[in-house]
């Protein structure tokens, strides 16, 4: 019997004519993984609040179709009575964690299931250790990380221990070592407490890899439900923004694709196409230093020792030199509280050094990381100009008119850099943005990329995403306690990392310098040149 | 403002305790309005902050409730035209029209001021020492979804703290004029009801819809001596407060002319008031280390 049965799911918001999802069909049997792929407005989020009865009990709106959860049906039972069969996380840990300390967090679903004290205790004791945030217990959440937050949403979620998990971009607000350790964590409970598990995702390279099937959605509407390796070589020919790099890559070599680094990097050997060239041998080129203006004597923004300090507090920035020429684009990396955020707003003028002095050629536009603060008008066209508007592909008159609360995602954050770049009497001599990407799909990320790229000024980007940043960066500068700890090429920074690399690199372990399946493929295919030549 | 466990006498009272412990304090403000009271409620409430380890915490809500007290103050000193010992001629005023600010309108309007301060001072030692989840567990018996939300707002605070400087941040990374403050404000509030909704889908995940009377709640858990201390200091100054009330121990009158006698009666009920108060910090057995 599965878990969750959709059978012609289709549902409108209320306000809306255009149905969300769409005569969607599909089973799930108890402890698969699964994965739910698609652009942003594909329907991924609505699927989820359809299966844990948000949809249409709490949103209202249309609904048709049945949705049998556990064997409940969702127009009979709401989200409170199949609470104790589905857990569910969203992507913000700040709006999910809603009581004092991380115990009483853990106990609230099971007290409104209304059990027992003891049971109560032993299944938040149970769950605090799967999760191993057994120490964080009696810790106000007021206190917690962002990635302590999310783990202690999952482990509200799983207190009850129930049959199904829902997860809605859990990794979206986290750094990719938190969001790294959450997958691991989602994977080992899919093992251990035999849970099905619906993730969805945008970064598929995160989780095809140990997901029993994955399911894409355009339009409102399933396309593909396959095993990971179909659905890549699906996705290949379809919808190649959903193929993961690792699945590019392979496949740009006439190979199937497969899914994960392991996997991909087994094909690759097992047919002697895994080379062996150190990426920073002699001679070896590094693709990525293309920056004519790199070495010329202008610069757009200067950090000169910079340092910010807080009254009996750490200091966030520790000294730290910095000099952005005119047109580079450089990429700010580095994990959650390294100090990324503090440098922009001091490259910005938001913030004034405790000593040390920031210099820049003309007006800083800073483009903080949510897009939505900025967006004060009822329309578009009141936002910013024309112009403006146009630069970053928002020019189109029938988006004039619509309220900027209404856009998608990648829509605000471009609306939201066509402000800040907004100034006809003075052009932003360097912009600055602060995890751009967080929660878009890869086609934003690409346009987004291409925007960057096309901009006459100096970028800065604080990201933790690498595969974005080997889209458009010239350099990247990795920020550790404060300080610049590594500043170069992206293949310097890139090639040989683990959590700072892109896929590509992960898989060629940085043989050739290559950073995204293009140049992996071009390295592959010189590898093999060569050794045709040596073997004749 | 939020409440962060620490090792103190109050912290380690059950929540209950705690509760009837700030309300005592807050009662006897209301019950008595005579300045001597009013000091020693504020001397008293400056001590548990101390011996609650909170003090940062009231020193935020001291700086934060001053102005509104010196705002009570001022409205008074204009308004109340009673009181015989005029200290300032105005003269014909708008609004306010001929105005005359007398002493005793002044003192007045300063205890009213003292008393409000008093309150915010009362409900911020109860922010800062009881803990919400308890307070929660406490109340969910009677009415759990008034509980939660009251819980929920608490937590709230500074996350909505956050948002509105991230917000303020944005406006200045704007070029040109800023927007109007009906715009921000319009802004702000559609940030605010996008926040709420997102809390209310968590909480409706979470079974907070179907929420069911617990089964088996009424676990006993033995009285401390930290629940008996701050239990019977609540008592005595509930007690005192409608004693002194009641004897008039503590008159005060301010028109048409002051009168505040603090007879012996009256400065032992501030000491009796203070003392009680403040005892049960004194037992730290197994607290400090």
């Amino acid at each position: 019997m599965s878990v969750l049965s959709l059978r012609d799911v289709t549902y409108t918001y209320p306000g809306t004519f255009a149905p969300a999802i769409a005569d969607v069909t599909l089973e799930i049997g108890p402890g698969e993984l699964v994965v739910l792929a698609g652009g942003s407005g594909s329907g991924k989020s609505t699927l989820l609040r359809a299966a844990n009865g948000l949809v249409p009990h709490f949103h209202g709106g249309a609904f048709a179709g049945r949705a049998i959860v556990a064997g409940m049906d969702t127009r009979d039972h709401g989200p409170g009575a199949l609470a104790a069969a589905v857990g569910t996380l969203f992507q913000d840990p700040e709006t999910q964690v809603v009581m004092g300390t991380v115990r009483a967090e853990l106990a609230l679903p099971l007290e409104n299931q209304g059990e027992a004290p003891a049971a109560v205790a032993r299944a938040v004791e149970e769950a605090a250790l799967a999760l191993g945030i057994a120490h964080l217990l009696d810790r106000p959440t007021a206190e917690l990380s962002g990635g302590e937050l999310q783990r202690v949403a999952l482990g509200a979620a799983l207190a009850g221990r129930p049959k199904l998990i829902l997860l809605d971009e859990p990794t979206s607000q986290l750094d990719p070592v938190a969001g790294d350790e959450l997958i691991a964590l989602l994977r080992r409970l899919n093992e251990d407490f035999d849970a099905a598990i619906v993730i969805a995702e945008h970064r598929l390279e995160r989780c095809l890899g140990f997901a029993d099937r994955a399911i894409a959605m355009r339009g409102g509407r399933v396309v593909c439900d396959a095993a990971p390796a179909e659905f890549l070589a699906w996705a290949c020919d379809a919808a190649p923004e959903l193929a993961t790099p690792g699945a590019r890559l392979v496949s740009g070599l006439g190979l199937a694709p497969v899914a994960g680094v392991k996997a991909a990097r087994s094909t690759l050997r097992s047919r002697g196409l895994l080379p062996d060239v150190d990426p920073f041998a002699r001679g070896a080129s590094d693709r990525r230093d293309r920056n004519p203006r790199r070495r010329a004597e202008e610069s757009a923004l200067t950090l000169d020792r910079v340092w910010h300090e807080i009254d009996r507090g750490p200091a966030i920035l520790r000294g730290v030199s910095l000099r952005i020429a005119p047109g580079e684009r450089v990429a700010l990396m580095g994990r959650n509280g390294a100090g990324k955020s503090t440098l922009l707003r001091h490259a910005a003028g938001l913030m004034r050094p405790t000593r040390g002095k920031t210099r820049s050629s003309g007006r800083v536009a800073l483009l903080l990381q949510n897009p939505t603060d900025y967006l004060v008008h009822e329309r578009i066209a009141q936002e910013a100009s024309p112009r403006a508007l146009a630069t970053v592909g928002l020019g189109d008159p029938a988006l004039a008119n619509r309220h900027p609360r209404d856009l998608s995602g990648g829509e605000k954050q471009r609306l939201a850099l066509a402000i800040v770049l907004d100034d006809p009497e003075r052009q932003a001599a360097v912009v600055c943005l602060d995890e751009p990407t967080r929660g878009m799909d890869r086609r934003r990320k690409d346009e987004l990329a291409a925007l960057l790229c096309e901009l006459d000024a100096a970028v800065l980007v604080a990201t933790h995403d690498p595969e974005f940043v080997a889209a458009f960066a010239h350099r990247v500068v990795l920020l550790g306690e404060g300080a610049v700890i590594a500043d170069g090429s992206p293949t310097q920074i890139l090639a040989r990392g683990t959590y700072f690399a892109t896929e590509t690199a992960r898989i060629l372990g940085g043989a050739g310098g290559a950073l995204v399946p293009d140049e992996g493929v071009a390295v592959i295919s010189s590898f093999r040149t060569a050794e045709a030549q040596v073997s004749a | 403002m939020t409440y962060r466990r620490r090792a103190s006498p109050l912290h380690a009272a059950r929540a209950g305790v705690g509760c009837a412990y700030c309300a005592a304090l807050a009662l006897a403000t209301l019950l008595l309005s005579a300045p001597v009271v009013l000091g020693a409620v504020l001397v008293s409430i400056a001590g548990a902050a101390v011996g609650a380890r909170v003090v940062p915490e009231m020193r935020r809500a001291a700086l934060l409730a001053l102005p509104l007290g010196l705002l009570v103050m001022g409205v008074n000193m204009l308004v109340a035209q009673g009181g015989l010992t005029v200290i300032a001629r105005l003269g014909d005023l708008p609004v306010f029209g001929q105005t005359d600010i007398t002493l005793e309108a002044t003192v007045y309007g300063a205890v009213l001021g003292l008393r409000a301060i008093a309150l915010i001072l009362c409900g911020a030692l109860y922010t800062a020492a009881v803990d919400p989840d308890e307070v929660l567990a406490l109340f969910r018996r009677f009415s759990f979804h008034s509980a939660l939300t009251a819980t929920l707002a608490t937590r709230m605070v500074p996350v909505l703290a956050r948002d509105a400087r991230r917000l303020a941040e944005a406006q200045r990374c704007r070029p040109g004029p800023p927007p109007s403050r009906a715009r921000l404000m319009r802004a702000t509030t559609s940030g605010v009801l996008d926040r709420a909704l997102d809390v209310a889908a968590a909480l409706e995940v979470r079974g907070y819809g179907a929420a069911r009377r617990p089964r088996g709640w009424r676990v006993s858990r033995p009285w401390s001596r930290h629940d008996i201390a701050f239990a019977v200091s609540a008592i005595a100054i509930v007690g005192l407060a409608v004693a002194a009330r009641a004897a008039n121990l503590l008159p005060f009158q301010s028109d048409p002319s002051l009168h505040a006698p603090v007879g012996a009666g009256g400065a032992a009920a501030a000491a009796a008031l203070v003392i009680c108060a403040l005892l049960p910090f004194a037992d730290r057995r197994g607290i400090e280390r």
